[in-house]
């Protein structure tokens, strides 16, 4: 596959745990304008994958390209300057911070000029948040939680938005909302976005392209469509009621 | 009365001191979990670059006082804030990581350095600095049976209490409203997660010694002048009652350390006053063992206070 209009490619990266391996050798590709979607069992890799593109554990081995550049040794902060933002596993919100400043640390590294107006954007993609503003970030529930996570990976106006099982916890109607924020974004501001879930069916249905992940190794990938397809993936990951 | 209006005016003073040092403590613990305890010495080498700076600037001729206290606390504060990175850089940063005790040990390490650094550049004999700000107001006199007995604020006890209580309010704003101290509190609650919105977490660190070492070199200046002699081993008694104060506030919290400072310094003074001289630090250590004993998150130290 060509690498030419990609904004992402993973050629070969592992990554260890002291003497643990997570990833075996991945290799994946997430092009301009595309959400692709990564899934897998629990303790497959995906976490490590997300916290691999942005250095933290960095890749022992292999090359992580980010928009021409390789960002496989670059420091953790210095990715994210490039146009990388993620909203992590458990979704890390700053407990003691109002929702506010959380918003502002998504913020800080763009210039104040555009504050006003990406705060207002997030706020009617998440109108939950406005109404909680004020309120501590550790006392939000979880959807909450996770809507501000979205937000405040916003605010930094990224071009590739990780996003770590975005609907974890979530009740439906949530799950369902979230979804189509993600596609608004990539369809009506062209964001890539490289999603890993657990809710394979909606994932692959909500995505251009998708990886399947099994012990730190990629065992297939495809259009969501040819994924829901598998026999593989169908047994693995969407049996007992996804629909 | 009078004796005790005198006694608190002097205890908030020495109090103002504790709570500079103090901050420094609290800040550092807040962000890395590390009790720094060079961080008394730190302040000692501030009181030490305070004289020499002000020896240095009469030296040189200028006479107006108020002049040359402003240059010799923004020297101090510069140099300090130096040593203050550099122990960092040099002690604790290529530790971090490493299992939990190593940085406490270099720590007591560096303490040992700086303390005969000094000693081996500066000596071992006190150096004096004849008092520089005289006179005062008198609040309130009053009559007791052996004769009057006034109530004094010294004019040096104004500017260290007012510097004090403006550096502190000046560092609450930074603390709570700019970016910079945004930065600190994401690193102190999720280092992790402060890196991945783009923070740099170790520029931050190095920042939070810099801070800390530049408010101690205000104390170590402060008490240069309160007590107009130092020398090279003031740093491990100031040291370990601004700890106290810093525990006792709650360690990693911001006001709890300006408190405690502040209870620290009244609780000694009002000890040496209706007590005992000789044991007024046994007072402030006995205070340190209750307290983490009884009351090991301190009286600030509630996981909801805003922490540095
Ligand atoms: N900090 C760590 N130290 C040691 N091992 C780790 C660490 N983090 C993850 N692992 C291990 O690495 C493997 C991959 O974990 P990872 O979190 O990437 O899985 P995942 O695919 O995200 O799983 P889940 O779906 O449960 O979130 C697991 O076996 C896990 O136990
Ligand atoms: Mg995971």
């Amino acid at each position: 596959m060509s690498t030419e209009q990609n904004l992402l490619t993973i050629r070969g990266v592992e990554t260890y745990y002291g003497k643990i391996v997570a990833l075996r050798g991945v290799d994946v590709d997430v092009k301009k304008g595309e959400i692709v979607t990564l899934i897998g069992a629990n303790g497959a890799g995906k976490s490590t994958l997300m916290m691999t593109i942005c250095g933290s554990p960095r890749a022992r081995t292999g090359e992580i390209v980010f928009d021409g550049q390789d960002i496989s040794r670059t420091p953790t902060h210095e990715i994210i300057r490039m146009g990388i933002a993620q909203s992590p596993e458990g979704r890390r919100i700053f407990p003691r911070m109002s929702v506010m400043e959380n918003l502002q640390m998504g913020a800080q590294l763009v210039d104040d000029k555009h504050f006003d107006d990406d705060l207002k954007r997030v706020f009617d993609l998440f109108p939950r948040l406005k109404e909680r503003a004020n309120q501590r970030g550790g006392t939000l529930s979880g959807g909450e939680q996770q809507m501000l996570a979205i937000a405040r990976a916003l605010m930094s106006r990224p071009k590739l938005l990780l996003l770590d099982e975005p609907s974890l916890g979530l009740a439906p109607l949530i799950v369902k909302q979230i979804f189509e924020i993600i596609k608004e974004l990539n369809s009506n501001e062209g964001l890539t976005v490289f999603l890993v879930e657990q809710n394979a069916f909606h994932a692959l249905k909500l995505a251009h392209r998708g990886y399947v992940m099994v012990n730190g190794n990629i065992t297939m990938s495809g259009t969501g469509a040819e994924l829901l397809k598998r026999d593989e993936v169908r047994a693995a990951y969407l049996e007992g009621g996804a629909h | 009365m009078e004796y005790f209006l005198q006694q608190l005016i002097n205890g908030l003073t020495l109090g103002s001191i504790y709570g500079l040092i103090a901050i420094g403590y609290t800040m550092v613990y807040g962000i890395i979990g590390m009790i720094n305890f060079a961080h008394g010495d730190i302040f000692m080498v501030g009181s030490f670059i305070a004289l020499a700076t002000f020896l240095a600037l009469v030296a040189l001729g200028i006479s107006a006082l108020p002049l040359i206290l402003f240059i010799t606390l923004l020297v101090s504060m510069l140099f300090t804030s130096a040593w203050g990175w550099t122990v960092e850089r040099l002690a604790y940063r290529p530790l971090r990581g490493s299992f939990r005790l190593a940085p406490l040990i270099t720590a007591i390490g560096m303490s040992i350095v700086l303390q005969n650094f000094v000693q081996i550049t500066q000596g071992a004999r006190v150096k004096p600095l004849p008092p520089q700000i005289q006179g005062g107001v008198t609040l309130m006199e009053g009559v007791t049976e052996n004769g009057t007995i006034a109530v004094q604020l010294s004019y040096m006890q104004m500017i260290i209490i007012a510097t004090t209580l403006a550096l502190m309010i000046g560092f609450s704003l930074l603390i709570s409203k700019t970016s910079l101290g945004r930065s600190q509190r994401a690193c102190e609650q999720d280092q992790k997660m402060a890196a991945l919105l783009g923070v740099n977490v170790d520029r931050t660190i190095s920042l939070t010694f810099v801070m800390g070492a530049a408010l101690a070199a205000v104390a170590g200046f402060m008490f240069l002048l309160l007590y107009g002699v130092i020398d090279f081993y003031i740093g491990f008694l100031a040291g370990v009652k601004a700890f106290t104060a810093a525990v006792l506030g709650g360690i990693g919290s911001l006001p709890g350390a300006m408190l405690g400072g502040l209870l620290i310094g009244l609780i000694e003074v009002f000890w040496s006053g209706y007590f005992s001289v000789e044991y007024k630090d046994v007072a402030a250590f006995s205070i340190l063992v209750i307290v983490l004993i009884f009351m090991p998150s301190g009286l600030l130290g509630k996981p909801e206070v805003e922490k540095v």
